[in-house]
């Protein structure tokens, strides 16, 4: 290839080292270095959004609002929120681990469109910049959702560029999204048929899906936002004839799905790692690949129920709460069928699967209580209280940034080379698992006690409870920090990792090197085996034809 | 994907010499595919990005519906059908320089796209005369609106600060914020409606040089997906106008 230049001494070509310059980086067309750059870009917000989370939980020690006035608090829950969801969760499983991973384990050199896959990356860091410079410089206090009339006729500070921001991320996820489609449609193996695909492949085809049908929505309900703001219409602005429902009817027709943008993902990851470390085939794999397609289906029905206490039609909310519990059926199919993987399989515990068996237990108690907010009843009673930040913490918090961390640490040697030390990992996992439902549970009960979220103070009786949670919260925070120092140290001192450190089935741990080639393999392989085919661990997953004849072109001629 | 047999087809009878292959690509029939799939995955991102627009739209007609009614008679029909007309020849010599580019006829496929852009201005021309008119008679939706005009062409009786429309009377203040609203509407789906056209000319023009460029230095076998793609692309912005034309100038009440 006329792109690869450089090759030091006798060390086989990788996509690290093919090129090490700066902008080699920045220009790059690889799926895998954009994958990397995308995994800074989230680690970086990440590390943002949670000095906001610790501000919170700081303030919430103690009763009184001390800390800080309740301006800053509601500034410091907006900051918490929009970096978390819109530059954390939504690209992160997707565009870092799908982007490194994806088109190895289907067999592609790349995805079918590299430039678009930087530019995406480019939205992304410029909508993350603009983001923050608006938290910093004055700070947003309308919370992540930017409800109207908050977002329009009274919110202080900078609104609009925020909004800008989230704009530009949405359409990096649209181009993702795009993009994932195609590549699964078009750029499998031969052989790699659609039931032969691993599931996280079928999970991240689901996100994709959800990326590009509802991000878009979201995109011009946002755009609304600002340009009322800036021309003064009134669009959901009731004092000039506008409705502010309707901004929230558009806000979670994509903010409803775009949890699954989040979840579906890390359930793609956890049916990857209980099926490596359980050494068995996902049990009722076309059940798991079909219910991912049917929780992004069904997710697009069920925006209603964030607005049962806004007096919406009961009719409409019987029929948001009933689609709303169909949503449990094919979660709870993916649940069990992973258990029944590691009933009958033959358990390896390593890192990855005690982050994978955390994201099952949490998830299971995440969803089991969005049952409680589904039913009409109940809702009205939780409604904007802490129940509902204890439900989408242990979804999102306990599901996907443990699927997350699953995923850093299943592929982390395959990404650096570098195995980090099993021991510290397995101790980091443990302690956000505790630290996550100290922090977390207490709030389920704080919240049928009926504290409401968003405040800085709050009742003497509840000081315990929340006490109790942000003593949690300094665990959990230790939890996400110790990775964050023995993967780095383990760029360095780790043991350099062989090709398949774990036993694992797949093209990117069988075909494709540690450190992957640039472009993952160096002739295109064809699929003859299913995905985790562990009871036939002496038939490869792929083979390869004879060698392609060699590339003949230039001088503008068609064969 | 691409069946075993078909790779080794092609890798057998082509290799890789078709110079646009990508690198990432196996036969030019996958690449075109992905293209394919890809600008129509697009297309629909789009319909749903004017579909939050037209829905919302729809609620505020159906909640405000002679306030709405009575804001569009001012819209003028002529220039919006002229428009409407502009677009679908621009459609139409859009085809032709797709099918030229499929045929690798460099020259017919610049004329058209050139062809394409002259219409695609006459468009936006039309717009600027129709905005300048509405700004002239201060229904540009910012602080110096007023519903004057959408009262004086419907001729309107006010009395006592109401307004009167015949079934139901609104006040001078709940009647000027709803006609408001409709031009809000106006100007937001026109106005991406016109951003999106303009877009298509700055591609088309792109595309005119290439094309240009491909006929001096005769090249044989051009690719033709990325003209075929934006052909997608521009009839898709057409049929968002053929909505738009209805939905705001011709349809009426009760
Ligand atoms: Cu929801």
């Amino acid at each position: 290839m006329a792109t690869i230049t450089a090759q030091t001494g006798t060390e086989r070509i990788n996509y690290l080292n093919v090129r090490t310059t700066v902008a080699s980086w920045l220009l790059t067309l690889d799926h895998k270095r954009i994958g990397i750059l995308y995994l800074l870009g989230i680690t970086l917000f990440f590390f943002l959004g949670s000095l906001a989370a610790a501000a919170i939980r700081l303030e919430l020690a103690t009763p009184k609002g001390d800390l800080m006035t309740s301006d800053t608090y509601n500034k410091m829950f907006t900051i918490h929120g929009v970096l978390m969801i819109f530059f954390f969760l939504i690209p992160s499983i997707p565009a870092s681990f799908g982007n490194f991973v994806l088109p190895m384990m289907i067999g592609a050199r790349d995805v079918a469109f590299p430039r678009l896959n930087l530019l995406s990356w480019y939205f992304y860091m410029i909508g993350g910049v603009l983001a923050t410079i608006a938290l910093l410089k004055g700070g947003i206090d309308t919370g992540w959702t930017f409800y109207t009339p908050y977002s329009s006729a009274f919110a202080k500070g900078e609104v609009s560029l925020a909004i800008v921001g989230v704009f530009l991320v949405g359409f990096s996820s649209i181009f993702t999204g795009i993009n994932f489609l195609v590549t699964i449609h078009k750029m499998r193996a031969p052989g790699m048929t659609w039931f032969r695909l691993p599931l996280f492949v079928w999970a991240m085809y689901a996100t994709s899906l959800i990326q590009v049908l509802g991000t878009p929505v979201v995109a011009i309900t946002l755009l609304l936002v600002a340009v009322e703001r800036t021309f003064g219409i009134g669009i959901f602005d009731p004092n000039r004839g506008g409705d502010p429902i309707l901004f929230q009817h558009l806000f979670w027709f994509y903010s409803h799905p775009a949890v699954y943008i989040m979840i579906l993902p890390g359930m793609g990851v956890i049916s990857e790692v209980i099926a490596t470390f359980s050494r068995r085939r996902v049990f009722g794999y076309h059940f798991v690949a079909f219910s991912s397609l049917a929780i992004a289906i069904i997710g697009f029905l069920v925006w209603g129920h964030h607005m049962f206490s806004t007096g919406q039609s009961i009719y409409a909310g019987i029929v948001f709460s009933f689609l709303t519990f169909l949503v449990a059926i094919p979660s709870a199919i993916k649940t069990f069928n992973w258990m029944a993987t590691i009933w009958k399989g033959r358990v390896h515990w390593e890192a990855p699967m005690i982050y994978a068996l955390g994201f099952l237990g949490l998830f299971v108690i995440g969803g089991l209580t969005g049952l409680h907010l589904a039913s009409l009843a109940t809702n009205v009673h939780l409604t904007d209280t802490y129940f509902v930040v204890a439900h989408f913490h242990y979804v999102m918090v306990g599901g996907a940034i443990m699927a997350y961390m699953a995923a850093l640490h299943y592929w982390w040697p395959k990404m650096t080379g570098r195995m980090y030390p099993q021991s510290w990992a397995k101790l980091a996992a443990l302690m956000v698992f505790v630290g996550f439902n100290l922090t977390f549970f207490p709030q389920f009960i704080l919240g049928y006690m009926g504290m409401p979220r968003r405040y800085h103070s709050y009742p003497e009786e509840w000081w315990a409870l929340n006490l109790l949670s942000s003593a949690g919260a300094s665990i959990l925070g230790l939890g996400y920090l110790l990775p964050a120092i023995y993967l780095v140290w383990s760029l360095k001192y780790g043991r350099i990792a062989e090709k398949n450190p774990w036993g694992a089935r797949g093209l990117e741990w069988e075909v494709v090197d540690t450190l992957p080639h640039p472009h993952n393999f160096e002739r295109t392989p064809i699929v003859t085996r299913p995905a985790y085919d562990y009871a036939h661990p002496e038939e490869p997953t792929a083979i390869f034809p004879a060698p392609r004849p060699a590339y003949v072109g230039g001088g503008g001629k068609d064969g | 994907m691409v069946s075993v047999r078909e790779a080794e087809l092609h890798l057998i009878e082509h290799g890789r010499e078709v110079p646009h292959l990508g690198e990432q690509y196996e036969t030019i029939e996958q690449q075109n595919d992905a293209y394919t799939i890809g600008m129509w995955a697009f297309i629909v991102q789009e319909v749903l990005f004017f579909g939050g627009l037209f829905a919302s739209y729809a609620v505020y007609r159906f909640k405000y519906l002679y306030e709405f009614v009575a804001a569009h008679h001012t819209l003028s029909v002529v220039f919006g059908a002229l428009n409407t007309f502009v677009l679908l020849v621009s459609s139409y010599t859009m085809a032709r320089a797709v099918r030229a580019a499929m045929l690798q006829q460099h020259k017919t496929q610049f004329k058209y796209l050139l062809w394409t852009i002259f219409f695609a201005s006459i468009f936006m021309v039309n717009k600027y005369f129709e905005y300048s008119s509405k700004y002239h008679h201060q229904l540009i939706p910012n602080q110096s609106y007023s519903a004057e005009e959408v009262i004086h062409h419907n001729h309107l009786k006010v009395d006592n600060g109401m307004v009167d429309l015949g079934k139901r009377k609104v006040s001078l203040e709940e009647f000027t914020g709803r006609t408001k609203l409709f031009f809000s509407f106006y100007f937001i789906m026109t106005g991406l409606h016109g951003l999106h056209v303009l877009v298509g000319i700055i591609i088309l023009a792109i595309l005119a040089v290439r094309a240009y460029s491909d006929h001096i230095r005769r090249v044989p076998h051009a690719d033709y997906m990325p003209v075929e793609m934006v052909g997608l692309y521009w009839h898709f912005v057409d049929i968002v106008w053929i909505f738009l034309f209805p939905l705001l100038y011709l349809m009426g009440g009760q």
